[in-house]
C-alpha cells in the first residue's frame, strides 16, 4: 500500500423531519452536483462509484437503483453499492483506489426515516428467530448501554444531558437540532428526549482522489492516513455494553493512536454511546469533539456515519484541524465501528 | 502499481433446495463457509475480513443481516463488509473481497453470498408498492419477456432456441450434487409442452427458487503458494451500471453489460473470447438470456448467439461450453446465484468441477447481471497466475 488517497471534496444536505415532497433522487442531485462543482468534475471523469444505504428505510427492494439515476450514469459506470452506512462505500472506494484501478471515487449515501416508524425498522436488524419477534426498539437498546454505563460510574444523567446540551450548540447549518434544546422526558429509562437524536432525512457525497490528482483537485486535501472497521457478537448478552472493544481495534489499525488527534467526529446517536467512544478511543479533553453537533444535531441514517468523515475532512480543508479522527457506527449499541485518520499536510 | 494477484484457494457451496426448514440463515451461511475453509485447509482463524452479500433484504424479512451474522461467520473482531448490487451481487461481492486482497488491505479474505427464499416470498419482496411501480409486471419473468421477444423480433431466432438451453442446463445440473433442481427424466418434449408463463418464456425456462449459499476463500501469493490444491487465478474482474429506464437503453444487449467484458478482457489479455475463453458460467435465469449473453459478452455477433445454442457449441462436451453446473435455470438462491457462477468458473479451472468438469478448461468466465440488466459483475480466472 503506497498510495495516498484523501477527501477532497464534501457535500450534504440539511437534514430534515420530513422530505415526504422529494424522492431520493431529487434529494441526492444537488449533493452530488456539489461535490462535482468543487472538484470540476463530471460524472465520466469519475473512476469508480459506491453508494451506501439501507431497502428498509424506503420500504422497497432495490431502492438503490433507482438513487443511481441521480448520478447520471450514462455511459456506463464502474460503480458498487454496500447496504450499510455510506462510510463503508467509502471503504470499499478506498481499497479501490488502493488498487490503482482508479484515480478518483464518488461516495454517496442517503436516508430517509420518515417514510415509516423509524423505531420500529431498526428492529428487524436484530437476530430474526429469538430478538426481532419480540420488536425490542433501538431507543430501548440504547437505554440498556446508558444504564449500563451509570451502573458502572462511567456518567450520570447530568453528564449527559451536558454532552446533548454541548452538541446542539453547533452552528452547523445543514443540523436539525440546535441551539438550546431542552433535556425532555425520559422517552426509556434513564435516557430522556435530549439523550436520542432527532429523526431526519438527509444524503451526503464524498469525493476521493490518489496522490497528485487529489492535490490538483483540492487546495488542502484531507488525508485518509488509516482506515480500518471491526464487528462485535449481535447477542448484547455476550458484549460488554459500557466498552467497545471494536473501536478500539479500528482505531489501533488505522492508527489513531501512533499521534494525537486535535479533532474527533463521533457517530454517536446517544449521548451515552459517547461516553462509550471516548475511553475506547482515548480522546482527552483537548480534543474537539464533534463540532459538527454529531448525530444528535442531525441523524439520516445510512448517512450519518460518511457525514462524520466529511466534516472532518472539511475542517481539514478549511484549516482549522490537522489530524481528525472521523467514526462511524452501525448495529444495535454500536455493535460495528469505523475508523478513519486524517490529517492534512503540514503548515 | 502492481496489484497483487488474487487466488481462490477454498470453494464451498450447500445443497440448494427449494425450502432448508433444517438450519437457520446462521446455519445455511455456516455451512457454505465451513466447506470453503475446509477446501482450503484452513480455520476461520486464518481469515483477515469477511465480505458478504445477498438480494434485498425484504426477501428473509432481516435488516441488514450482516449484523445477525457476525457470529456464525467467524467475524467477531474482524472486518465485516455488505454488498448490495441486485442480482449480481454474488460476483460483486467476490470482487470487493478480491479488491481487499489485490490492494494488499488483507492477505485472505472469505466471501459468501446467500439467500434463503424459503424464509418469505420473493415475489412480494421484489414487488415494488404503488406509486412506485406499476402492479403489472408479475415478476421478474413479466420484466424481461419483452426484451426476449424484441431479441427474437431482432435477430429472426427460432422459437425453439430457448428449450435447448432449458433441456441442456438441466442435464448438465443432473452432473451436478450441489443443483437444486434434478429432473432426472428431463426430455427436451418436457420443456417444450411445460405451461406458457410470461410469452414466450415457458415454465421449464425459468429457474427455481432456491435456499442456498455459496463461499470462497481468496488470498494473496504468499497464501496461493500455501494451497493443498491448485488456486484458480483472477486474470479480470469488473463491474459496471447503466440505469434501469431510460430513452437510450438497449435492453437486449445493455452497453455496461459490453463495457463490463470488455474490461475484463483487456485486464485478463483476451483478443478473441471465442477462441481465448474455454468455458463460461453465466447468469441465464430465463433461457432465451444464453443466445443473448453470448453476443452481449462478445462470442457471437450480433444477431448470431442463438446458432451457437442451436449447433451444439454450449454443450457439455461442445467447443463453448457454457453452464456447466446447471446454471441459474437449475439453483436460484438469488443473492448467491451470481458468486455461484464465478465459484463454479474457478471449480473449473481447478480441475475441481467432478461430473460436469469441462477438459482443458485453463480460463473460464463467471458473469452476473442485476435490476433491469443494469447492474454487471464479471471475472475471468485461469489456472496459472497472471504474468504481470
Amino acid at each position: 500500500m503506497t498510495r495516498d488517497i484523501a477527501v477532497v471534496a464534501f457535500g450534504q444536505t440539511d437534514t430534515l423531519r420530513t422530505t415526504e415532497e422529494m424522492s431520493e433522487v431529487e434529494m441526492l442531485m444537488p449533493v452530488l452536483h456539489d461535490v462535482l462543482e468543487r472538484t470540476g468534475l463530471k460524472t465520466a471523469d469519475i473512476g469508480f462509484t459506491c453508494s451506501g444505504s439501507s431497502d428498509y428505510l424506503a420500504g422497497r427492494a432495490f431502492s438503490f437503483t433507482l438513487a443511481l439515476d441521480g448520478v447520471g450514469a450514462w455511459p456506463p459506470i464502474s460503480e458498487s453499492h454496500v447496504e450499510m452506512d455510506g462510510a463503508w462505500a467509502l471503504y470499499e472506494a478506498w481499497t479501490k483506489l488502493l488498487t490503482g484501478d482508479a484515480d478518483t471515487a464518488l461516495v454517496y449515501s442517503y436516508g430517509k426515516s420518515s417514510p415509516g416508524p423509524v423505531r420500529d425498522v431498526l428492529t428487524r436488524q436484530l437476530d430474526p428467530y429469538y430478538l426481532a419477534p419480540l420488536w425490542p426498539d433501538s431507543v430501548a437498546l440504547a437505554a440498556l448501554q446508558a444504564q449500563a454505563l451509570i451502573d458502572a460510574g462511567d456518567t450520570d444523567e447530568p453528564a449527559l444531558a451536558g454532552i446533548a446540551a454541548r452538541s446542539r450548540a453547533t452552528d452547523n447549518p445543514h443540523a436539525q437540532l440546535r441551539g438550546p434544546v431542552p433535556h425532555g422526558d425520559y422517552l426509556v429509562r434513564p435516557l430522556r428526549t435530549g439523550d436520542c437524536p432527532p429523526i431526519g432525512d438527509g444524503a451526503a457525497a464524498v469525493v476521493l482522489a490518489a496522490g497528485e490528482r487529489a492535490r490538483a483537485l483540492c487546495e488542502r486535501p484531507a488525508w485518509i492516513r488509516g482506515i480500518d472497521h471491526r464487528i462485535e457478537p449481535h447477542a448484547l448478552g455476550v458484549r460488554d455494553l459500557t466498552d467497545s472493544p471494536s473501536t478500539r481495534l479500528a482505531a489501533e489499525k488505522a492508527g489513531a493512536f501512533e499521534r494525537p488527534v486535535d479533532t474527533a467526529e463521533l457517530h454517536a446517536p446517544f449521548t451515552s454511546q459517547e461516553v462509550v467512544l471516548r475511553k475506547a478511543l482515548k480522546l482527552g479533553d483537548d480534543v474537539r469533539v464533534n463540532p459538527s453537533g454529531g448525530a444528535l444535531a442531525a441523524n439520516p441514517i445510512m448517512a450519518a456515519g460518511l457525514i462524520r468523515i466529511g466534516e472532518a475532512a472539511t475542517r481539514i480543508h478549511r484549516g482549522e484541524s490537522d489530524r481528525a479522527l472521523a467514526h462511524a457506527t452501525s448495529g444495535p449499541c454500536l455493535q460495528q465501528n469505523l475508523v478513519a485518520v486524517l490529517e492534512g499536510d503540514p503548515r | 502499481m502492481s496489484k497483487e494477484p488474487v487466488a481462490v484457494v477454498g470453494i464451498g457451496q450447500t445443497k440448494h433446495v427449494a425450502a432448508r426448514r433444517d438450519v437457520s440463515i446462521a446455519g445455511l451461511v455456516r455451512e457454505a463457509a465451513g466447506r470453503a475453509l475446509a477446501d482450503a485447509e484452513l480455520t476461520w482463524a486464518d481469515i483477515d475480513a469477511v465480505v458478504i452479500g445477498k438480494a434485498p433484504d425484504f426477501f428473509e424479512g432481516v435488516m441488514m443481516p450482516e449484523l445477525y451474522l457476525a457470529d456464525a461467520l467467524g467475524a467477531v473482531g474482524k472486518p465485516m463488509l455488505r454488498v448490495h448490487t441486485a442480482g449480481s451481487v454474488g460476483g460483486s461481492t467476490a470482487l470487493v473481497a478480491a479488491n481487499l486482497v489485490a490492494a494488499r488491505v488483507h492477505g485472505t479474505v472469505l466471501t459468501l453470498a446467500f439467500e434463503k427464499q424459503s424464509e418469505s416470498n420473493a415475489m412480494w419482496g421484489l414487488s415494488l408498492p404503488i406509486p412506485f411501480q406499476q402492479p403489472l409486471l408479475a415478476g421478474a419473468g413479466g420484466f424481461f419477456a419483452p426484451h426476449v421477444r424484441a431479441y427474437m423480433r431482432r435477430s429472426g431466432a427460432p422459437d425453439t432456441v430457448g428449450s435447448l438451453v432449458a433441456y441442456k442446463d438441466r442435464r448438465n445440473a443432473l452432473k451436478n450434487p450441489y443443483a437444486h433442481l434434478h429432473e432426472h427424466d428431463i426430455t427436451l418434449e418436457k420443456v417444450q409442452a411445460s405451461p406458457m408463463l410470461w410469452d414466450p418464456i415457458r415454465y421449464s425456462e425459468t429457474c427455481p427458487s432456491s435456499d442456498g449459499a455459496c463461499a470462497m476463500v481468496l488470498t494473496d501469493r504468499a497464501g496461493a503458494a500455501r494451497s493443498p490444491r491448485p488456486p484458480a487465478w483472477m486474470l479480470g474482474g469488473a463491474m459496471r451500471s447503466e440505469p434501469t429506464l431510460f430513452a437510450g437503453k438497449d435492453a437486449v444487449s445493455p452497453q455496461a453489460g459490453k463495457d463490463c467484458a470488455a474490461d475484463v478482457y483487456r485486464q485478463a489479455g483476451i483478443g478473441d473470447p471465442r477462441r481465448d475463453i474455454d468455458a463460461v458460467e453465466m447468469y441465464v435465469p430465463f433461457s432465451w438470456y444464453e443466445p443473448m449473453w453470448l453476443e452481449n459478452l462478445g462470442f457471437a455477433a450480433e444477431g448470431e448467439g442463438w446458432k451457437l445454442t442451436e449447433s451444439g457449441v454450449t454443450e457439455l462436451d461442445g467447443d463453448l461450453p457454457v453452464n456447466m453446473s446447471g446454471g441459474v435455470l437449475s439453483t436460484n438462491p438469488i443473492g448467491a446465484s451470481g458468486m455461484i457462477r464465478f465459484a463454479e468458473a474457478a471449480l473449473q479451472v481447478r480441475g475441481q468441477a467432478g461430473e460436469h468438469q469441462v477438459e482443458r478448461a485453463r480460463k473460464v468466465l463467471g458473469h452476473a447481471y442485476g435490476g433491469g440488466s443494469q447492474f454487471f459483475s464479471m471475472w475471468l480466472v485461469g489456472a496459472r497466475p497472471p504474468e504481470s
